[in-house]
């Protein structure tokens, strides 16, 4: 065992860009659940944004505009969902999945000529003097401008469900849409926009991985982290910071066990190959005690006739 | 792509059902553990299925499904095909090894090839490659290469075909290298790039300076490319994106001729349940063009290397050899034994951890 090959600086900076994808595609999952739609096609929405901002980047050289163009595409795809749910009034669960499916292939088809390409590199952001502080620099100011934007939107999101009353309405929606109806609230409407704002999260949250953290294009490639998302909002009991931590965790514990294996601790690799979600799990599980329920109208399909 | 694959196979079946003239084409399905766009293993795969077709044209008839997981999943996708009127399907992961066994006991006239598996029945043959052959090349030039002395291997499953592949290029980097160390991480996935790449990044922060890998993606590459003087391997597939730096070689698997040759045993009916290993003499290895980020010399030997092993004259596993315990493996001159390679559950001598149960 050699602990002292682990860089601590190195792997605190290492798990918050592990993190960064989670925490955008489950907060997208989080504010479309709080309006009261269940979207299971986050991995699929993520994927599309992860080729359209890979082809953008590479395209145009410029990594800002492939994130930009990752949101789009992610809230295009989203908007198949809208159609499907909210106008047809199909299954949601349905809708979801093959939202995933039809993300998966369409992007294998989009990135056909991208494999193996290297896409322009993302600066980190410049702090002048504060990048040099020792420790904290490396850590908190030596990143691309996007994990911050990840923390922030947290943040936004977090004020915005809680002091304002965008956040009211969007609550009630979820709640109970009859009664946010009956008050003139247009269910419909907020609900696509609620949607959208899930599609352009989560084509984010793939652009990321695509861009920054592995950095290439590869079928398949956000391999599941769709899927982690939508177990992290509920486990967050869909609380924004509570989400914060469950990606902290879940990122910080998925690089510290690779971290612990290549310094050779003696603990059997197949514990360590699944900590990160058991103690997610149980942090957030233990944490969600206060009996925080699921949004009331969450996946009931809605209809004015009703 | 599996949506399609399913729409592809159900018109298929109308097809089948309202023609008489289908029914003389023999349908071979593959079952994919990775997407055919991964780059490595089964990019590999479908580049054999495709072979297939290319060279029986409208004889045959493939379908495949993509990125199916190890365990029940497979079994649906084995018995959709084999309800389908597949005459033989090839299984192309590991994990795959019981489902195969189970589903072709229920469908005794459909053909089943296991790739990389032990279990065998009569409508049921395995294969594999002896990529230990390539690995051994591999580390040769990685003990040669590194400078910090510490080699990092990002290992899948613990299997022996894995444990064989770090055992080989052990084996080979400590030859030219008595300094050298490996590190290794299991990633516990054939297919993951945030993972894989994570785990080459957590490698190189260690002091890594070449990175090799048992997983099907290009993602290590890419974050060798990144973390600037590190060099890896293509694995699986040549990978050759990479080159010349970070990546300077390659194991490569050509399933075509094999794919071809069973199709056509199954369409003339001389198809028999068989084990095939075949390795860089045979032509089910290759080694990717060694680039020029290699010194001449160090690539003058690992040519040699790998001649000698195509021509059977040298065997990677050649005593005298010892397990990781201390105790004997093979003695001077003696080679290991296709039984033994193939259930290989020890690490040798001088690599440390632990082999995860």
């Amino acid at each position: 065992m050699d602990l002292s090959a682990i860089n601590p600086v190195l792997f605190v900076a290492g798990f918050l860009v592990a993190a960064t994808p989670l925490i955008f595609a489950a907060l997208g999952e989080l504010v479309v659940e709080k309006s009261g739609v269940l979207n299971l096609g986050v991995e699929g929405m993520m994927i599309i944004g992860a080729i359209c901002g890979f082809a953008t980047a590479v395209e145009t050289g410029s990594p800002l505009l492939g994130f930009a163009a990752a949101a789009v595409g992610g809230a295009l795809l989203s908007l198949l969902f809208a159609f499907l749910t909210q106008i047809t009034l199909a299954n949601q669960v349905a809708s979801g999945l093959a939202l995933t499916l039809f993300g998966l292939g369409f992007s294998a088809l989009l990135g056909q000529s991208y494999v193996g390409i290297k896409p322009p590199r993302l600066p980190d952001v410049n702090f002048g003097p504060l990048h040099d502080i020792p420790v904290i620099g490396p850590i908190f100011f030596s990143h691309d401008i996007i994990l911050y934007l990840g923390f922030a939107l947290v943040v936004a999101v977090w004020a915005v469900l809680k002091f304002t009353r965008m956040g009211l309405i969007l609550r009630a929606v979820g709640e109970s849409h009859e009664a946010a109806h009956a008050l003139g609230y247009k269910v419909v409407r907020i609900r696509t926009l609620a949607i959208m704002f899930g599609g352009a999260c989560a084509g984010l949250g793939g652009a990321y991985i695509s861009l920054i953290r592995v950095p290439q294009w590869t079928e398949g490639m956000t391999a599941g982290v769709g899927w982690i998302a939508l177990a992290l909002v509920v486990f967050a009991s869909w609380k924004p910071w509570r989400l914060l931590l469950g990606a902290y965790l879940f990122g910080g514990i998925t690089q510290l066990q690779l971290n612990l294996q290549g310094a050779g601790v003696a603990i059997p690799v197949e514990y360590l190959a699944m900590s990160p979600y058991i103690i997610t799990i149980l942090v957030l599980v233990i944490l969600s005690a206060d009996k925080s329920a699921a949004p009331a109208s969450l996946g009931r399909i809605f209809h004015a006739s009703n | 792509m599996k949506f399609t694959t399913l729409m592809a196979s159900a018109a298929l079946a109308l097809g089948l059902a309202g023609g008489a003239y289908a029914q003389d084409k023999t349908k071979v399905g593959f079952v994919f553990v990775g997407p055919v766009g991964d780059g490595g293993w089964t990019y590999e795969h479908n580049q054999g299925r495709l072979a297939v077709e290319k060279e029986f044209g409208d004889a045959v008839e493939t379908v495949f499904v993509e990125s199916v997981a190890e365990g029940p999943d497979s079994e649906r996708v084995m018995t959709q095909m084999a309800l389908d009127g597949a005459d033989l399907i090839f299984t192309t992961s590991f994990g795959y090894m019981d489902p195969t066994i189970n589903i072709a006991a229920k469908f005794p006239d459909v053909k089943f090839e296991h790739a990389t598996g032990y279990k065998r029945a009569d409508n049921v043959s395995t294969y594999s490659a002896r990529f230990y052959e390539g690995r051994a090349i591999q580390g040769h030039i990685a003990g040669k290469m590194t400078k910090s002395n510490i080699i990092g291997y990002i290992g899948s499953f613990p299997i022996p075909e894995v444990i064989r592949g770090i055992n080989s290029a052990y084996i080979h980097a400590k030859k030219v290298n008595p300094d050298v160390e490996f590190k290794i991480v299991w990633a516990y996935t054939w297919f993951d790039p945030a993972k894989e790449a994570d785990a080459a990044k957590v490698l190189i922060e260690q002091g890594a300076d070449v990175v090799l890998q048992h997983t099907d993606s290009t993602a290590p590459q890419a974050a060798a490319q990144e973390a600037g003087d590190v060099i890896t391997f293509g694995q699986a597939s040549d990978m050759a994106q990479y080159a010349p730096k970070p990546r300077v070689s390659s194991i490569i698997d050509d399933w075509a001729p094999y794919y071809i040759a069973r199709t056509k045993a199954v369409m003339d009916g001389t198809w028999e349940s068989t084990d095939t290993w075949d390795g860089i003499g045979a032509g089910m290895v290759g080694i990717g063009e060694i680039t020029d980020a290699v010194p001449a010399d160090v690539k003058e030997e690992a040519l040699a290397l790998k001649a000698s092993i195509a021509d059977g004259s040298y065997h990677p596993f050649t005593g005298p050899l010892k397990k990781q315990d201390g105790s004997d493996f093979l003695a001077e001159g003696e080679t290991a034994d296709d039984g033994t390679l193939a259930g290989m559950n020890f690490y040798v001598e001088g690599i440390k951890g632990d082999i995860p149960n």
